[in-house]
């Protein structure tokens, strides 16, 4: 029962990110393409109503379900680790067309095939573990 | 009672058809918030790190060596995902192309590709003709290579620093979003005319 609101959230997820295109491929393309609006708008509205919703639960001490106030982790304070992270997540997302979230979605569409890249990324994720100490962060 | 039932299957067929941006946005947004209320965060990536602690990697690297049970309500929402996207495609979607840019279509059939935008991932990469071929689940595996190593690197991916680290305005997650489209630039208008075309 208690992770019944989880699988909800979840699946509400899953429907939106099909129902936005979020999880095709092409949509991905196109947007790093510069010849869409549809992505710019769903990540920008997103994160205008974000900003918002931060500042709001902020501003009132606003309290979880718990009835713990709701606290923000902030980042670490670097860059490397950012911006080369950043461009490899970006190197992978465009050439299979899906991030950590649609991978999963994907999957429950049908494209099963979407498990080698979820395979892939298990593998990165180790990788990544065995390398940590050696990276700059 | 017409009227009503008029309306009842207007707002079906809305369903039924592609969600516009400002729709989907602030849904995900939505997503968001209540992940928070229920005293979590949006971050669909750290699923990835919590699969490797599940599968024993924590015996060999320190990294994975953590509690993973206490992320077993994010595993939940990844359950979800899944059946999230098998309802919206069996019962909220009629099947219609994505509405794709002609100069992006063109680009793509370009590279020979066929029936592009008439299924959600295209044929050429996804197909189980893609896999018959090593180049094919290279491209898949090395994909998702690049997202699981670059996504743990980065300390996020599109939910964890695009939508809410940007959201609590951290910088870290601005600098993680301009290498998402470095990266994400150079893969589509240089490396992937080299790969497909």
């Amino acid at each position: 029962m208690k992770y019944l609101k989880f699988l909800l959230v979840g699946i509400f997820f899953g429907i939106v990110m099909v129902k936005s295109e979020a999880v095709s491929w092409y949509r991905i393309y196109e947007m790093f393409r510069f010849e869409a609006f549809h992505m710019y708008g769903i990540i920008g509205s997103a994160v205008v109503l974000g900003i918002i919703i931060v500042a709001y639960i902020k501003k009132n001490h606003m309290k979880s379900i718990e009835g713990k106030e709701i606290l923000f982790n902030p980042k670490d304070r670097s860059w490397p680790r950012y911006i080369l992270g950043g461009t490899i997540f970006g190197f992978g997302w465009a050439l299979a067309g899906a991030c950590p979230g649609p991978m999963y979605v994907l999957f429950g569409t049908g494209v099963y095939s979407i498990l080698i890249v979820i395979g892939g990324a298990l593998l990165g994720t180790y990788v990544y573990g065995l390398l940590r100490d050696k990276l700059p962060h | 009672m017409v009227t009503f039932v008029k309306n009842k299957s207007l707002i079906m067929e809305a369903i039924l058809e592609p969600w516009p941006w400002y729709v989907c946005g602030p849904l995900i947004a939505a997503t968001m918030f209540l992940l928070l209320y229920f005293g979590k965060e949006f971050g669909m990536s750290s699923n990835l790190r919590t699969m490797c602690s599940m599968a024993g990697a924590g015996r060999k690297v320190k990294f994975f060596d953590f509690d993973w049970k206490a992320q077993r309500w994010n595993l939940t929402v990844v359950i979800g995902a899944v059946i999230g996207g098998f309802i919206a495609v069996h019962f909220l979607s009629n099947p219609v192309d994505i509405d794709l840019n002609p100069t992006t279509v063109a680009s793509l059939e370009a590279f020979g590709w066929d029936n592009v935008g008439k299924s959600l991932v295209p044929p050429e990469i996804y197909s189980g003709d893609a896999l018959g071929s090593i180049k094919g689940i290279a491209i898949l595996l090395i994909g998702g290579f690049l997202v699981g190593f670059g996504t743990r690197y980065a300390g996020g991916c599109t939910s964890g620093h695009a939508i809410s680290g940007i959201s609590n305005l951290q910088i870290p997650s601005f600098i993680a979003v301009i290498g998402f489209f470095i990266g994400g630039l150079i893969m589509t208008h240089f490396l992937i005319p080299l790969i497909f075309g």
